[in-house]
């Protein structure tokens, strides 16, 4: 059995977006970058399955993107994944189509029984790269995964919905986009991150798509005018309420 | 003319509330680009007779309800089948849908069999400049950032953000033609085997109009009873920061932030939250926010229209009171 996994290398949670020059990218001065948090579900995840099946499938990690992805690569290596596949290029922001096609024609060539990532990338929030892949590779696809098991050629995961989750079940090969709360992804221990450093990272350069999406710019969000302060403690409860109802007028 | 696919989200037969902002949407455009059409789509059984009549006073000038038993529950795989043929069926300038748990899967798998362009998760669409004649806007970076994007081909697709496009109210006298289609989506893949709904789960995060949340300044899970006690007067849902899911004190499906739920709802009521940055980025497109922290630095009263500093366990009790009396 063979376990794709495929990470995206994204500015981390703390960033604080500054928009270049261009008045179109984000401002990469001072900017630090990680494996974007649901991918590290996803890794977390084929490991589980690799431990639990004694060790035997073998766990490849993707990505696709410019040069430095290199090290996220080698991060997941070090939780444990047995080698990567870095297919270099650079990729127009939010544009689904050119990581996709890319990371398709790895995972054709690869051949694998199960596709995991993360739900979504958290730079461009676009969601779309597991639908494209499933759709180029013609498997099939749960998203938003909780829980996952599989047996006998099948998966059953829990999908999360509003208020609850569905629980759903496909044949294999199938994409499965990984949830927070499916697992809690381990820590590299120091001899793993050495040992990271010597497992196989094959680098191809990506055949670049033409882009769906243009980006037209990118801006900070309207800030909120200055709030004011109602008063302090339990005595300013009534001075809240009434200005949420009289001058808001949102209850 | 344009014209406008608008993908019209039910559950067990009950229409969702996205449907009027969907249709709000697709109306307005339709009518900016001079009189264009909107054709709603509904997938589901037996909904046509029930629901298909509801969707001409929101904006629809026809409905497609493609109807049969296998399509009750959701599948990801029959629903993008069925829609994919509609658009080819239909040729639109525009798709559009609702960006909820349904959405948010359902829209890729088009866009992927179409093989065009989709703006996930927008906050603004306009017509304008580039191939399909549309522009959409939406949040990256969790928030931190607007981008705005074309589509190069026709049809473009665009999900839309719940809670941020207003619903118009309905127009009784308006009616559109609704045509039942029975479709036989074919052999699937995907079986839902059950749909488990949490018995706590009165109210939405994503969909909610108000949302009381609680950060790691309520101290432990067993203070929760004030949260939704505030909650319950308002008929809130109930959210909780990064800090107290990782602490394990509240389900991830509370969780409002980066790594959680954005929600936008109308007012946004956060306790004892401090405000870290990737808490903000996923709730500052509130229309209004409430503080009540202790600690009158904390970042979160930079974004909040009001606070109260002080201390949660002693204010909560009063504002829960405050608003019952209120609502009478």
């Amino acid at each position: 059995m063979r376990i794709a996994v495929c990470i995206k290398r994204v500015p981390d949670t703390e960033t604080k977006v500054r928009i270049a020059a261009d008045g179109k990218s984000l401002e990469p001065s001072g900017v630090s970058y990680d494996l974007s948090p649901y991918d590290e579900y996803a890794v977390e995840e084929a490991l589980r399955i690799k431990d639990a099946a004694g060790g035997t499938p073998e766990v490849v990690v993707l990505s696709a993107g410019v040069g430095d992805a290199a090290t996220q690569i080698r991060k997941a290596l070090a939780m444990g994944a047995d080698r990567g596949i870095l297919l270099k290029g650079d990729l127009p922001f939010s544009d689904a189509s050119s990581a996709a096609s890319a990371l398709a024609g790895a995972l054709k060539e690869l051949g694998a029984d199960l596709c995991l990532t993360g739900k979504q990338a958290i730079d461009d929030d676009g969601l779309q790269v597991p639908a494209y892949l499933a759709q180029a590779l013609g498997w099939t696809l749960v998203s938003v995964v909780t829980k996952l098991e599989l047996k006998d050629g099948k998966a059953l995961a829990h999908r999360q919905v509003e208020g609850g989750h569905e629980v759903v079940e496909v044949p294999l090969p199938a994409v499965i986009t990984c949830q927070k709360g499916l697992n809690t992804p381990r820590f590299a221990s120091l001899p793993n991150i050495m040992k990271a450093k010597k497992k196989p990272l094959e680098e191809k350069a990506l055949a670049s798509a033409a882009p769906r999406l243009t980006v037209l710019g990118l801006a900070l969000p309207p800030g909120r005018k200055a709030g004011r302060i109602v008063g302090q403690g339990p005595d300013a409860a009534p001075l809240l309420v009434k200005a949420l109802h009289e001058e808001a007028k949102v209850v | 003319m344009p014209k406008i696919l608008a993908f019209v989200e039910q559950r067990g037969g009950v229409l969702k509330r996205t449907a009027g902002e969907v249709l709000g949407a697709a109306r307005r455009l339709a009518d900016g680009g001079g009189s264009g059409e909107v054709v709603a789509v509904l997938i589901g059984h037996d909904i046509a007779a029930t629901l298909g009549a509801a969707l001409g006073p929101l904006g629809a000038d026809r409905v497609r309800a493609l109807q049969h038993p296998s399509l009750a529950p959701y599948s990801g795989e029959a629903y993008a089948r069925l829609l994919a043929a509609e658009a080819a069926l239909a040729k639109p300038d525009l798709v559009l849908f609702p960006a909820s748990a349904m959405g948010k899967d359902l829209a890729p798998r088009v866009a992927a069999v179409l093989g065009v362009g989709l703006a996930s998760d927008c906050t603004a669409l306009e017509a304008g400049a580039g191939g399909s004649g549309f522009a959409a806007t939406r949040p990256v970076y969790a928030g931190k950032a607007q981008l705005k994007v074309g589509f190069a081909a026709s049809p473009a697709m665009a999900s839309l953000r719940p809670n941020v496009f207003t619903a118009p109210s309905a127009q009784p006298g308006r009616s559109a033609v609704v045509e039942a289609v029975t479709s036989d989506p074919g052999a699937l893949r995907d079986a839902v085997q059950s749909l488990v709904l949490a018995a706590s789960a009165k109210v939405d995060l994503t969909e909610a109009d108000i949302v009381v949340t609680g950060g790691r300044g309520m101290k432990g899970p067993e203070h929760w009873g004030l949260i939704e006690g505030l909650a319950a007067a308002l008929g809130a849902a109930t959210g909780a920061s990064r800090a107290v899911v990782d602490a394990g004190w509240r389900p991830h499906a509370e969780q409002v932030g980066q790594t959680g739920k954005t929600v936008s709802p109308s007012l946004y009521i956060a306790c004892g939250v401090s405000g870290a940055i990737q808490h903000l980025a996923g709730m500052s497109s509130s229309r209004v926010i409430v503080a009540i922290n202790k600690d009158p630095d904390a970042p979160i009263f930079k974004v909040a229209d009001y606070g109260i500093v002080g201390d949660a366990f002693e204010v909560l009790p009063r504002l829960t009171e405050e608003f019952k009396k209120l609502k009478g």
